[in-house]
């Protein structure tokens, strides 16, 4: 096991326990922080499809587990890892990736890193609302989709200069 | 048969991914049947200590608030045992020993430890289980009025369907004009609730009290809901659309309690008999 393994490892569990805190903290009835999704989207580049997906279903069905909604979360974060990599490949800048090279914002800049993730979350939290409903009630999921979405981005955002402003020194 | 090899592995993340999301869904479809899949929900006994801390901390914030709500309740149920005892004392009833009178209806006090109100399917854990007495489809209540019933129960904790969820649907009567309807929510503002299937020469009125029927014997009769906040009743339609502001504010759910109906099993296995299997 190498030292990054062992991060994501601790990682995922610090993920699913802030989850589990991040269930009771919704604002203006509509707003949802997903932060869980972080934990796929900022994997290395280079991260193997398969491999993301298998993380994505556990990570999914663990915080399913909290929310009582078996099968939910993981479907749509199974979704998210597998069109990752395609959504990478389609907005690789000039001159490809380097090697190793993680999707963050303090290598990447806080540009691409908004127009990387902010899709992908967008569809995420879509497809959750939507399935969790059953196709009904389009618009009102759309609303929720929106204002989650845009909670989840300023936490992942916030997050980020948090964290690699510890790494660096 | 090589190349067959060949393809499933050239394709092996689509193969992968097609699989995973069959999986995840036949779970989805497979959870929204009544009852099922005891051991992954919040139940489970990890992720209930984990939210039985969180809910500790919250709770702790809270102490006055539910203290008020807990003091109010007793002093009005006080008053109750007060205004039967009279009654019973002219009636010269209160003389029969306690053991003589049958109870249809056992309560069992619970604490809930986590709940929601922001998704379309919300659910409660409480932290009472199998070894407290309860059991699966019993209802769940409080002074406020109806909260749910018991979707799956471990040793020590139960999940609630609560009445804020989509899938969730409950007899009940227009207490007014005695019409039965059935209470659904629409999954969009946690304080109202849809009564369904009230026909067109009903008139209800805004403020009627909408209470359980205790039909479907799994809540008892006339257990509080809420009251009509508006209704209107489209052209050609054949059923009023109804809201109706729920009695309580299911974001501050603390105590509940869980009712023991000692005769479900009795008017189940007869109107098996008569009727045959429940649809």
């Amino acid at each position: 096991m190498t030292r990054s393994n062992i991060i994501f490892f601790i990682s995922f569990f610090a993920y699913v326990i802030a989850q589990a805190f991040l269930k009771k903290l919704v604002l203006f009835n509509s707003g949802f922080c997903f932060l869980y999704v972080a934990f796929i989207l900022l994997m290395p580049i280079e991260t193997n499809n398969l491999v993301l997906m298998l993380l994505g279903f556990i990570m999914g069905f663990t915080v399913d587990i909290f929310y009582d909604s078996l099968g939910l979360h993981a479907f749509t974060t199974v979704f998210i890892a597998y069109i990752r990599n395609y959504w990478l490949s389609v907005i690789t800048p000039q001159g490809g990736y380097d090697a190793g090279a993680v999707p963050k914002i303090s290598e990447q800049g806080l540009q691409w890193f908004l127009v990387y993730t902010l899709p992908l979350v967008f569809i995420h939290h879509l497809v959750l609302f939507l399935v969790e409903s059953a196709g009904t009630l389009f618009w009102y999921s759309m609303l929720k989709t929106i204002n989650s979405m845009m909670f989840t981005m300023l936490v992942m955002v916030l997050l980020q200069y948090l964290t690699s402003d510890r790494a660096r020194t | 048969m090589e190349r067959l090899f060949k393809f499933l592995y050239y394709y092996r993340a689509s193969f992968t991914f097609l699989l995973l999301e069959f999986f995840c869904a036949w779970l989805i479809v497979a959870n929204n049947q009544y009852q099922s899949t005891k051991y992954f929900n919040s139940s489970n006994r990890v992720v209930a200590w984990l939210n039985t801390s969180a809910q500790n901390i919250r709770e702790y914030f809270l102490l006055a608030d539910i203290n008020a709500t807990l003091s109010r309740n007793n002093a009005m149920l006080l008053n109750k045992i007060e205004e039967q005892s009279q009654r019973l004392y002219r009636m010269q009833l209160h003389q029969r020993p306690d053991s003589s009178v049958e109870k249809n209806f056992q309560y069992i006090q619970a604490r809930v430890i986590n709940n929601s109100t922001k998704f379309y399917k919300n659910f409660i854990t409480i932290d009472q289980g199998q070894a407290d007495g309860i059991s699966v489809g019993m209802a769940v209540t409080n002074s406020f009025g109806a909260v749910g019933k018991v979707k799956s129960v471990s040793k020590h904790y139960a999940v609630l369907i609560s009445l804020l969820n989509i899938d969730n649907q409950v007899s009940s009567v227009l207490k007014r004009t005695g019409q039965f309807g059935t209470i659904q929510w629409d999954g969009t503002d946690p304080s109202y609730i849809d009564l369904k299937y009230i026909p067109r020469h009903v008139i209800p009125l805004v403020g009627d009290s909408v209470v359980t029927s205790g039909y479907n014997a799994v809540f008892p009769p006339g257990i509080f809901i809420g009251k009509i906040k508006e209704f209107k009743l489209r052209d050609e339609a054949l059923f009023y659309d109804i809201k109706i502001e729920l009695g309580q504010d299911f974001g501050r759910l603390n105590f509940v309690e869980v009712i023991n109906a000692k005769r479900k099993a009795e008017k189940d296995s007869l109107e098996l008999i008569t009727i045959g299997e429940p649809r």
